[in-house]
């Protein structure tokens, strides 16, 4: 469905060289990423800022004309045949709106029907879902200048879904948001993408997002992949360990180890205790420890995925 | 989610024609919309057009009084007063100043969501400031007209196709106007700001469109090149002209098929340079 085969981007800035010279120095947004999504995957396009998610999703809208190599969307060449693909997808900017400002939120889906030509009643079914599931009726009425950042990105994912795209690509489409309006955003695009038939591509730096919402992760560093999988394999990949906390009354004895287990932080005079569990199951390390110490208080925690993230953006 | 889930797009088969023109339609309706919200802004916009008007038209009939003949350029009073009102009229229609938000919308990079349309750019624009230019029609327009009747010896015209030619003419110098204006805030996607550009326009539109004074007050060999090389007496001075009955009617005619032909080529010019710019464009911000 979408196909980029060493894909880039390069743009030229002009850097001060000396008092009134000034070069020419071309940077790559995008490097040569090569990326094949199949119809209704949900992926998760992450990386830092700066390392080239947007202009990859402008490339793939046909809002940018990419440097060299290939990319096609439904087997269209976004560029060439950008009318012709805007019927089909659907976008989302978080920084831009695609609204109009001066209009009523209501009467820019209304205008929306007629640029996109959809039939009158698969607008009207399509506009009641969103209004139900996004809870527009309160500011239909309202002018889009007015509305709330909360209430425009409601208002942002309709008119990008009022014709009925395929594909949905979302560039960081909960920046800003409190998180009511997150949750919010999040559960209606987990519910579009368990319909199966809409694929989704998802810029963020929101890791909550991704967590929420894609079964696949693609890391992005310097215009270049560098990893694509689940997010499991990312944790297996950086040896991300979950940990076992635990306050105990007695400090341990010197010496002390638990199979399966490494110490990796000791706090308050030897009272709290971390443990990194090496594939062990925690129970069974609750279990030995139970047996030798006298434990105040325990808890499990996952790994947190952006502490692997972190270290994957400071690796590139 | 079903329903609002992929289906795939029924594009009105079989009439692409009345599908097109139906979006034409509401994109016009949208640029009316988008003008009706601001009520003071049009008010405060038709005062400032009247109070100019009573300036133009006074310095006007004084030219005119010293004169030979009181017709300066071949214009008698009523025919200078009502090419002052009128003009004040249609200043806001054919909206010669003041729009910029092609230029702002390059500038901060949203012209990324006008690409993500099935429309091409230079068609929902058009259809938009023909929207503009009839809310500028029912609003702006009359208040200045009005103003002339009361305080001026205005003009009625003698011709039948004169009303009919003049709103020709008037719709094709929006069209003129909006391919200038197009192609100046366009400039943006080369320099990221067309405020220098649009600088120039002011100035330049404002004493060549025949708004400062008619053009006919210039030599004649001036004047002729003015109209066959730019486009810019179609956008005022050609209306004007053929509302107050200055030429005999087939040279009106002739005025206006300039003014159409200068219309068509601004419009394909804008094209191509919409389409040059989208391939080198760079869409600002992330």
């Amino acid at each position: 469905m979408i196909q980029m085969r060493e894909l880039r981007k390069d743009f030229t800035v002009r850097v001060k060289a000396g008092r009134l010279r000034r070069e020419k120095r071309t940077v790559s947004a995008v490097d040569g990423i090569d990326l094949t999504i199949e119809p209704g995957e949900m992926v998760g396009y992450i990386g830092p800022n700066g390392a080239g998610k947007s202009t990859t999703l402008k490339m793939l809208t046909g809002v940018l004309s990419p440097s060299s190599g290939e990319v096609s969307v439904f087997g269209l060449t976004p560029v060439p045949q950008r009318t012709r693909l805007a019927l089909r997808i659907g976008v989302v900017f978080g920084q831009r709106s695609q609204l109009w400002w001066d209009l009523p939120l209501g009467e820019s889906f209304r205008l929306l029907r007629h640029i996109y030509r959809v039939p009158a009643a698969e607008h009207e079914a399509r506009l009641r879902r969103c209004r139900g599931l996004l809870d527009l009726d309160a500011f239909l009425d309202t002018p889009v200048r007015q509305l709330s950042l909360g209430q425009r990105m409601r208002g942002e994912l309709t008119a990008a879904l009022l014709h009925g795209p395929r594909v949905l690509f979302l560039d960081e489409p909960t920046i800003g948001l409190d998180v009511v309006s997150k949750q919010a955003v999040r559960s209606f695009l987990a519910e579009l993408g368990a319909s199966g038939d809409v694929t989704l591509v998802l810029t963020t730096h929101d890791l909550a997002d991704i967590e929420r919402l894609c079964d696949r992760l693609v890391v992005i560093d310097h215009g270049r992949v560098v990893h694509d999988g689940t997010i499991e394999a990312l944790h297996a990949r950086y040896g991300s360990r979950r940990s076992l906390v635990v306050e105990l009354d007695e400090p341990l004895p010197p010496g002390f180890t638990l199979p399966g287990a490494s110490v990796t932080g000791v706090e308050a005079d030897g009272h709290r205790v971390t443990f990194a569990l090496d594939g062990s199951s925690s129970g069974a390390a609750v279990a030995a420890l139970v047996a030798v110490a006298s434990v105040r208080d325990l808890s499990v925690v996952e790994p947190d995925i952006e502490d692997v993230v972190a270290r994957l953006y400071q690796a590139g | 989610m079903d329903r609002i889930g992929a289906s795939v797009l029924t594009i009105s088969p079989g009439r692409p024609f009345r599908a097109s023109l139906t979006t034409f339609g509401a994109l016009v309706w949208s640029g009316f919309r988008r003008y009706a919200t601001y009520r003071q802004a049009t008010i405060a916009g038709s005062f400032t057009n009247i109070v100019f008007g009573f300036l133009r038209c006074y310095v006007l009939l004084a030219v005119a009084a010293g004169a030979v003949g009181n017709r300066p350029a071949g214009y008698d009073v009523e025919q200078l007063a009502t090419y002052v009102w009128v003009g004040q009229g249609l200043l806001a229609v054919t909206g010669m100043w003041g729009w910029a938000e092609l230029a702002d919308r390059i500038r901060t990079g949203d012209i990324a969501s006008d690409l993500l349309r099935p429309v091409p750019p230079v068609v929902s624009y058009l259809a938009a400031d023909l929207g503009r230019a009839l809310h500028g029609v029912l609003t702006r327009f009359l208040g200045p007209v009005l103003v002339g009747l009361l305080f001026f010896p205005l003009v009625t015209p003698q011709r039948w196709q004169t009303v009919p030619l003049f709103v020709l003419s008037v719709l094709l110098a929006v069209v003129g106007c909006f391919g200038c204006r197009f192609l100046i805030n366009a400039t943006a996607y080369w320099l990221q700001d067309a405020r220098g550009p649009q600088m120039l326009w002011t100035l330049g539109s404002g004493v060549l469109a025949g708004l400062y004074f008619p053009l006919r007050l210039l030599p004649e060999w001036l004047t002729v090149t003015l109209w066959v090389a730019t486009p810019l007496p179609g956008l005022l001075q050609t209306p004007l002209d053929v509302l107050v009955e200055r030429d005999p009617p087939a040279l009106q005619a002739g005025l206006v098929a300039l003014q159409a032909i200068w219309a068509v080529l601004l419009i394909w010019l804008a094209t191509v340079v919409q389409r040059r710019a989208e391939r080198k464009l760079v869409v600002q911000g992330g």
